[in-house]
C-alpha cells in the first residue's frame, strides 16, 4: 500500500492505495465520487476524463499515486457550492447533449478543455475533431456539438 | 397546450442528476460487505473442459471462494432461455441447445464463463482468476454462418444437427413464383448484414444481496426490462420465487437492446451471494463486453424483387441464414423472424412476398435485438433492393418508390402487418426540399472539381413499433404478453407519482410522460414524478424496447388517467354537493355544469384522504389507479431520410456531407427529445454502413475486440443531421403515437449504401463501407480512378 495526497475540488483528501490503483478507482471507490465513469479499457471512450491541475486527464490511464499533491476536479466540483451550474453544465441541458447520461461527465469535463485550449469561439468542425478522444452511443453528438458551442460562448461572459 | 404540455421541447427533469455525476447506475451502488466477482472465461471458441482445478486461485489473497459450472450444475441452477417459440416449415420446434450461466462440460464461443472468483476486491479477484487451471481440449469451431449448416462441419450442441435451430418461412411461396415467371424484370442482391456489437456506454454490471434473515434477494442490474428479469430468473433459471426476489434497474446508462436480456453473470451473482452469504458485484469490463453483450444482426442475404414492365413490383423473394451465435439468447428467436420478414413489404405495395429463414448456432457470441432488430435488416433488403432496380430500368429512384407507394390505409400486406396510417409520398416530398436534390447535379459537379465523386441515396422505411398486441405475439410464438401497465398516485396534497412498467436508458420518460400527466391533469410539471426500474414499486411491466414506451406505455397511463378522473370528479360531486355527471373536468379544475362553483384538483386529492365529504359506503376513500394497456394493433413508424456522401478518390474515404431525415412518428410529446432519438438512430444506422463490424478470424477469435479495434462512430465521423417531422396519427392507441427510438437505425444503412454505389456506380459494396473497401471497390470498377 501506498500513502496519496491530492487535493480533490478544492478539499484535500489522503489515501492508502495499492500502487496500481488507477485515478478513477481512487476517486469512485475511496472517495465515493462515482460521477466520473469507466467505459472502456482501452483510453478509448473518455467517460473517466477529469482536469489533473487544470488539463484534461483520462483517469482510466492514470494511476493514483502519479497525482501525489496535484489538484484534480471532477464532474462533481463544476457547480458552485449553492448548486449554481457551471455554464458548460447549463449548456448540456439546454441543448439536450445528454440521453443515458453515463458519458456526460467525461463529455462535460472534455469540453472544457477544448474551451482552454481554442478559446469560446468554436465551430462546429473544431468541436468535431477536439471531440475525439470522446464516445458517446446515444446522442450521435449533433446535439453535444451545439451543447458546447453554446456553452463556451457563456463561459465568455 | 399547457407550458410543459404534449408538443413542447421541454428540457429534462432527469438532466440535473447527470450534469453534475449524481445518477446512480449499477456500479455506483454499493452494498456492505460487498464482494466483487471476477469471470473465468474460455480463450477458445469451442472446447471441452476436461478439468478445473481451482485450488490455487482459493489460496489466494483476498480470495472469498471459486464456484464452477460443475458446483452451478449441482446446485440445480436452470439454464438461461429463450422466450420465443419458432416452427419451422416442417411444424418442428426450434432447437433451443442448454445454456447454462457457467458451462460445466463445453464452452461454445470465446468469452463463454466457466468459472467465477468471489474475491474483496477487484483487482484480488483478477489475480487469482489467473490461477485457476482449466484443461481444455480444443475441438474445431465454426463462425461463418453460411458455412455452419454445410457437412462435415463441427457440430456445437449435440442434439441440433447441422447447427440449425430452425427453417422458417412466412408467405406464399408459390405465388411468389408465378409472379416471378410473369414478370419482366427480376433485380437481384446478394447482401451481408454485418455484425454489430451495442456498446451501450456504460457496461453491464449486476449486484446481488442475499438477505438470510427473509430468504430474500434483490438484484440491481443494467436492465432495460427489471419485471421480464425477474419472472425469467424465477420461473425458468429457479434461483429464487418471484416474490422472494426484487430486481432494480436504476439509472442505466443506454442499452439499445443490448440490456433486454437475461445474461448468466446476474444468475451468478445472484446464485453466488446466496453461497457466500455477502453481496457480490460484477461490473463488465469493455472487453468482457465485447465478449458477452448479446450482438446484433448478422444475416448472409439473397433477395429478388419482380417487377413489370411498368416498375410495378409485383413480388419480392428473400433467403436468409441467420447467425445466433453459440446459445440463444432471451428473444433472439423472434428478430429474424416476425420482426424482419413481415416488414419485407416496406413502404410499397407488392401483391406477394415469400421469405424462408434459416437460424444457425456458430462459435460466437450470442446474437439478438440491437436498436431495430429485424427492421433494419429487412429495410436494407428493401431500399436496395427498390434502388438497383430503380437504377436497373432506368428510371429515378424516387420515381419508382412513387410507383409503389402504398397509398391506402389500412393496408394489409402479404406478410401479416396490417399498416393503419401513413402518408409516404408526404415525407418523401419534405425530405427531397429539404435536401434540395433539385440541385444535387451541381453539387456533384462542384465535387468533381475538387476530385471527389458525390452520391445521393434514399430510404423510405418504414417499421413495426408499438410492440404489440399481446395475442398477436402470444399467435406468432411470444412466451409474455406485451402489454404495459401504470399505476397513477396522486398524493393528498395534490402531486403525483406514476408508477410504469417501462424503463428508461437514455429516452426522457421522466419528463414526457410528465408532459403527459400535467397538460391532463392541468398541475404543475415539476409537482409529476416519474417511477419505474423496480419491481418492488411497480406492480408489473414489460420494459423498453421496440419503441414501445410510448405507443404502449403512455397509453397505460392515459388509461390510469382516465379512471384518476372519473373517481376524482365523484369527490368534486360530494364537496360541490352535485351530481358527479354535472361536473366537468378542465385545466386542473372542477367545476359543476352551468355554475361558478368550482374547486382545485388540489383540493379534491386533498378530499379524496381526508374522507370528510363522503362515507366509506359511498366512495372508496383514495385516488390512486392502475391500468394494464394492450395495444389493438403495431405502430408503423415510417419515413424518409437522404443521404449525401462525397468520396475521396485518392483515399476512398466516404464523408456524409448532408443527411436529411423526415420522419412519421404521430404525435410527438417532446420534439426535443424525438430528435435527439433520430440523430443517435442515424449515427448507429452510419456506425452500420462504414464504420462497426465484428470480425472473427476462422478460429472463433474475435478480432474487433475492443475500441482500439471495433470503430465506434466519433464526433468527426458525423455530420449535423437535419430533421423534420410529418405526422398521421397512429389510430391503434390513444395518443397516435407510434414510436421514434429506432427509425435513425433503420432507416441510415440503405441510405449510405444507396449513396455510395450512386457515387460508384457499382453495386458491389458490402458493410461497412470503410476507406479501404471503397477503393478497393473503386479498383474493380475503374482501376485508373486512383
Amino acid at each position: 500500500m501506498a500513502q496519496v495526497s491530492m487535493t480533490v475540488n478544492g478539499k484535500p483528501v489522503t489515501g492508502d492505495v495499492e500502487p496500481r490503483t488507477l485515478l478513477v478507482q481512487f476517486l469512485r471507490e475511496n472517495l465515493r465520487l462515482t460521477g466520473t465513469h469507466v467505459g472502456c479499457d482501452t483510453s478509448q471512450c473518455g467517460a473517466c476524463v477529469v482536469h489533473v491541475d487544470g488539463i484534461a486527464a483520462k483517469s482510466c490511464t492514470t494511476l493514483a499515486v502519479q497525482c501525489e499533491g496535484q489538484s484534480i476536479t471532477t464532474i462533481e466540483g463544476l457547480a458552485t457550492a449553492d448548486g449554481k451550474l457551471h455554464p458548460m453544465q447549463e449548456a448540456f441541458r439546454e441543448n439536450h447533449g445528454l440521453q443515458c447520461g453515463y458519458c456526460t461527465p467525461g463529455m462535460i469535463m472534455a469540453a472544457l478543455d477544448i474551451v482552454r485550449r481554442n478559446g469560446h469561439e468554436l465551430d462546429e468542425h473544431t468541436i468535431r475533431e477536439q471531440l475525439d478522444g470522446n464516445i458517446c452511443r446515444c446522442t450521435g453528438y449533433h446535439n453535444i456539438v451545439k451543447a458546447i458551442e453554446a456553452g463556451a460562448r457563456a463561459m465568455a461572459k | 397546450m399547457t407550458a410543459n404540455g404534449i408538443g413542447v421541447p421541454v428540457r429534462r427533469k432527469e438532466d440535473f442528476r447527470f450534469i453534475t455525476g449524481q445518477g446512480q447506475y449499477t456500479d455506483d451502488v454499493v452494498r456492505p460487505g460487498e464482494t466483487r466477482a471476477v469471470f473465468v472465461r474460455s480463450p477458445h471458441a469451442h472446447a471441452k473442459i476436461r478439468k478445473i482445478d481451482v485450488a490455487a486461485a482459493k489460496a489466494m489473497p483476498g480470495v472469498v471462494d471459486v464456484l464452477t459450472g460443475a458446483q452451478l450444475a449441482g446446485d440445480k441452477v436452470g439454464n438461461l432461455i429463450c422466450g420465443w417459440m419458432i416452427h419451422s416449415k416442417d411444424g418442428t420446434p426450434m432447437k433451443m441447445a442448454p445454456h447454462p450461466a457457467l458451462a460445466a462440460t463445453t464452452v461454445n464461443h470465446v468469452g463463454d464463463a466457466v468459472a467465477v472468483v468471489i474475491a474483496e476486491t477487484t483487482a484480488q479477484g483478477k489475480d487469482a482468476a489467473e490461477k485457476v487451471v482449466v484443461d481444455y481440449e480444443v475441438l474445431p469451431a465454426v463462425v461463418d454462418p453460411s458455412k455452419a449448416q454445410a457437412k462435415g462441419t463441427p457440430q456445437i450442441h449435440p442434439d441440433v444437427p447441422d447447427n440449425t435451430i430452425y427453417q422458417w418461412h412466412l408467405g406464399d411461396q408459390k405465388a411468389v413464383e408465378a409472379a416471378f415467371k410473369a414478370a419482366k424484370h427480376i433485380t437481384k442482391l446478394d447482401i451481408v448484414n454485418n455484425r454489430l456489437v451495442p456498446n451501450a456506454m456504460e457496461p453491464r454490471a449486476a449486484l446481488a444481496d442475499y438477505d438470510a434473515g427473509n430468504d430474500s434477494l434483490t438484484l440491481w442490474n443494467t436492465s432495460q426490462n427489471p419485471h421480464v428479469a425477474r419472472l425469467v430468473i424465477s420461473a425458468f433459471v429457479g434461483i429464487a420465487p418471484e416474490h422472494k426476489l426484487r430486481v432494480i434497474a436504476p439509472d442505466v446508462g443506454g442499452g439499445f437492446g443490448s440490456k433486454i436480456f437475461i445474461y448468466p453473470e446476474e444468475v451468478v451473482c445472484l446464485w453466488a451471494s446466496r453461497k457466500v452469504k455477502r453481496p457480490v458485484k460484477w461490473t463488465s469490463e469493455r472487453s468482457e463486453a465485447f465478449l458477452t453483450d448479446a450482438h446484433g444482426r448478422d444475416h448472409v442475404t439473397h433477395a429478388e424483387l419482380a417487377l413489370d414492365s411498368n416498375g410495378k413490383i409485383l413480388a419480392l423473394r428473400a433467403r436468409t441464414i441467420a447467425n445466433l451465435g453459440a446459445y440463444m439468447s432471451t428473444f433472439s428467436s423472434s428478430v429474424p423472424t416476425y420482426l424482419y420478414a413481415t416488414l419485407l413489404s416496406g413502404q410499397y405495395d407488392i401483391p406477394q412476398i415469400y421469405c424462408e429463414v434459416d437460424a444457425v448456432y456458430t462459435n460466437t457470441v450470442p446474437v439478438d435485438a440491437y436498436r431495430g432488430a429485424g427492421r433494419p435488416e429487412a429495410t436494407f433488403v428493401v431500399e436496395r433492393l427498390v434502388e438497383v432496380a430503380a437504377r436497373q430500368l432506368g428510371l429515378d429512384p424516387t420515381d419508382l418508390r412513387k410507383r409503389n407507394f402504398i397509398k391506402n390505409f389500412p393496408h394489409q400486406t402479404p406478410v401479416i402487418m396490417s399498416y393503419d396510417a401513413g402518408d409516404y409520398n408526404a415525407s418523401l416530398k419534405k425530405a427531397m426540399e429539404l435536401a434540395d436534390v433539385k440541385s444535387f447535379g451541381k453539387r456533384k459537379r462542384e465535387s468533381a472539381r475538387h476530385g471527389k465523386i458525390r452520391g445521393i441515396g434514399y430510404s423510405t422505411y418504414i417499421e413495426a413499433c408499438g410492440i404489440a398486441p399481446s395475442q398477436a405475439v402470444g399467435s406468432l410464438g411470444a412466451g409474455v404478453g406485451l402489454w404495459e401497465s401504470a399505476e397513477v398516485r396522486v398524493n393528498p396534497t395534490g402531486s403525483v407519482e406514476v408508477l410504469t412498467g417501462t424503463h428508461a436508458h437514455g429516452q426522457g420518460h421522466e419528463t414526457t410522460f410528465a408532459q403527459l400527466v400535467s397538460e391532463r391533469l392541468g398541475i404543475p410539471f415539476d409537482s409529476v414524478s416519474i417511477v419505474h426500474g423496480d419491481t418492488d414499486k411497480v406492480q408489473f411491466g414489460m420494459g423498453t424496447y421496440g419503441s414501445r414506451s410510448g405507443a404502449v406505455g403512455m397509453s397505460a397511463i392515459v388509461k390510469a388517467l382516465d379512471k384518476i378522473e372519473a373517481k376524482a370528479k365523484k369527490v368534486a360531486g360530494f364537496m360541490m354537493e352535485a351530481s358527479e355527471n354535472d361536473i366537468e373536468f378542465k385545466d386542473g379544475k372542477f367545476t359543476v355544469k352551468g355554475t361558478d362553483k368550482s374547486v382545485g384538483f388540489g383540493d379534491v386529492a386533498l378530499n379524496a384522504y381526508i374522507a370528510h365529504k363522503f362515507t366509506g359506503a359511498e366512495l372508496e376513500p383514495g385516488l390512486k389507479e392502475t391500468s394494464f394497456y394492450d395495444p389493438t394493433n403495431f405502430t408503423f413508424p415510417a419515413g424518409c431520410h437522404i443521404c449525401e456522401v462525397e468520396i475521396d478518390q485518392e483515399t476512398g474515404k466516404t464523408d456524409i456531407v448532408n443527411w436529411v431525415a423526415v420522419d412519421d412518428f404521430g404525435t410527438v410529446i417532446n420534439p426535443m427529445i424525438v430528435e435527439g432519438q433520430v440523430h443517435g438512430g442515424i449515427a448507429q444506422g452510419v456506425g452500420q454502413a462504414l464504420l462497426e463490424g465484428a470480425v472473427y478470424d476462422a478460429n472463433g477469435q474475435l478480432v474487433t475486440g475492443s475500441m482500439m479495434d471495433y470503430t465506434m462512430p466519433r464526433a468527426h465521423d458525423l455530420p449535423s443531421f437535419h430533421v423534420g417531422l410529418t405526422e398521421t396519427k397512429s389510430p391503434s392507441n390513444p395518443l397516435g403515437i407510434k414510436g421514434c427510438g429506432e427509425a435513425g437505425a433503420i432507416a441510415a444503412p440503405a441510405a449510405v449504401i444507396n449513396a455510395i454505389t450512386d457515387a460508384l456506380g457499382t453495386e458491389d459494396i458490402a458493410m461497412p463501407a470503410t476507406a479501404n473497401a471503397v477503393w478497393a471497390a473503386m479498383q474493380r470498377t475503374s482501376p485508373k480512378a486512383a
